[in-house]
């Protein structure tokens, strides 16, 4: 039996809704994967420390706020401080074309928009997770 | 993996973490893992909290963590969810209740899925229970979803089990419909706030009152040694707690329940009896993981699927056929 891909699907910042992480979450879970769902309003503090609770090998971040530039790169930095060095990390929301290549340069592996479909995401988290298990 | 084992032992959260993945992927380094944990084991008051999906467990756990935090005790928490039968996925939401617990270092929650077989599910909870317990947690919370079969094996690794009920949840309680009372060493009708917790505490007490019927289990001999759980035991009477988890109302008096259950335990020999149990039933578990696996290895697939057309053809019962199967192999 293949290993199941656990993720944590967390949703940074102070906006009030979280429908699209909730989107997420089912489709992921509808792709075979272990989602660990924490609701609205994490601190990068709590989600770096559920993170390496659940051992997860994904954390997926859910932001509407317009605070990606702040709190993204400080979830990445948080697990990087634990030792949670092969964690990938991604994005989705509304964050802006232009703030994509710096997030990309602080460690979010990708950032998908509002229109992506999630088999996209499925694919590149399989992709990415086993990739790193063959070696 | 030593290493691993090493570090878990002396506090490290994320070797902790890690250490609990590879005991629920059960490969042989597990076994190596928890042979080297087991001496370690055994101080843990292990307590379960089952019930039908949203009388409040999650929400309990994190008040019950809370007050176990208050009296300075450490919690290692294992939230059970079921895993989706089509995808293989599974949602594990019961973190969304238990953020209070958020940053204290004396607390450790795991989120898992029950994966594949019932037999697996307990198997696997029993492991990674076992992997907190050797690190030194003192209690150790684990939230299940009620239903049926599966609550029992369960409770079969805690000392103490929780059936949760709630009111407006349907006019029945639930506990009876799936069978579940018979573990139950306390009940707890949570969602006291709301209308008709009355009724479901006065079902319950009279469910109490009238006795229990016995438990059968459907299970090979150790079971029938381990005997019953629960309800079934002398002296002590499942008592009756309302509470409201959101409010934290009645969570002291169910800690109070809870203490009680223990010192009986204690007192009575019971825990000997259980720890006994526990261990029959850890040990069944295993030998039937690993029989059949090492029967269908010798088997082979192809004889099997033969014998299965050939029962489908009505050419051998499938009595005979096991019979046949069974004296081809070596025995193991
Ligand atoms: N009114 C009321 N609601 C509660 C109480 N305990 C939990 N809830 C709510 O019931 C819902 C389900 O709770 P949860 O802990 O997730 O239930 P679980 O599925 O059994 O783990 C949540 O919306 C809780 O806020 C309570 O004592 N009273
Ligand atoms: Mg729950």
């Amino acid at each position: 039996m293949k290993k199941k891909i656990r993720v944590l699907i967390a949703k940074p910042g102070l906006d009030g809704h979280d429908r699209g992480a909730k989107v997420i979450a089912r489709a992921l879970r509808d792709a075979g994967m272990e989602v660990i769902y924490t609701g609205l309003r994490q601190t990068p503090e709590m989600i770096a420390e559920t993170a390496l609770q659940e051992d997860v090998d994904v954390v997926g971040l859910s932001i509407l706020s317009g605070a990606h530039n702040a709190l993204l790169p400080r979830v990445v930095q948080l697990l990087r401080e634990q030792g949670l060095d092969d964690v990938l990390v991604i994005a989705g929301g509304i964050i802006p074309d232009e703030d994509v290549p710096a997030l990309k340069e602080a460690g979010i592996a990708a950032v998908f928009g509002p229109g992506t479909i999630t088999d996209e995401i499925v694919s590149f988290i399989e992709e990415h997770v086993r990739g790193d298990e063959a070696g | 993996m030593m290493k691993l084992v090493e570090q878990a032992l002396t506090g490290d959260r994320r070797a902790l973490a890690r250490l609990i993945t590879l005991v629920e992927n059960n490969g042989a380094e597990a076994h190596e893992a928890l042979s080297t944990l087991y001496p370690h084991t055994g101080r843990a008051h292990i307590v379960g909290v089952t019930g039908a999906p949203g009388t409040g467990k999650s929400t309990l756990v994190n008040e019950l963590a809370k007050a176990y935090r208050a009296q300075g005790a450490t919690v290692g928490i294992v939230a059970v969810d079921p895993t989706s039968p089509f995808s293989g996925g599974a949602l594990l939401g019961d973190r969304v209740r238990m953020r209070d617990l958020f940053g204290d270092p004396g607390v450790f929650i795991r989120s898992m899925a029950s994966r594949g077989s019932l037999g697996g599910l307990a198997r696997a909870t029993a492991d990674v229970v076992q992997v907190l317990d050797a690190v030194g947690y003192d209690v150790i919370l684990v939230e299940t979803v009620g239903a049926g079969q599966s609550e029992v094996e369960i409770a079969r690794t805690a000392h103490t089990t929780l059936v949760v009920e709630a009111p407006g949840l349907g006019d029945e309680v639930q506990a009876l419909k799936a069978g579940v009372l018979e573990i139950a060493d306390i009940l707890v009708v949570n969602k006291a706030d709301r209308e008709g917790a009355i009724h479901t505490v006065r079902a319950l007490q009279m469910m109490l009152d009238l006795g229990q019927p016995q438990v059968t289990m459907h299970h090979g001999q150790a079971m029938e040694v381990a005997g019953l759980v629960g309800l079934a035991d002398d002296g002590w009477k499942p008592p009756i707690c309302q509470t409201v988890a959101t409010s934290g109302q009645g969570v002291p008096e169910l800690m109070d329940c809870i203490a009680d259950h223990r010192a009986y335990l204690r007192e009575s020999g019971e825990w000997e009896r259980r720890e006994r149990l526990r261990a029959a039933a850890q040990l069944e578990n295993l030998l039937r993981e690993r029989l059949i696996a090492h029967l269908l290895d010798q088997i082979g697939q192809e004889r099997l699927n033969e014998i299965i057309a050939r029962v489908v053809r009505r050419e051998v019962d499938p009595h005979s056929a096991v019979e046949a199967l069974l004296r081809q192999v070596d025995s193991p």
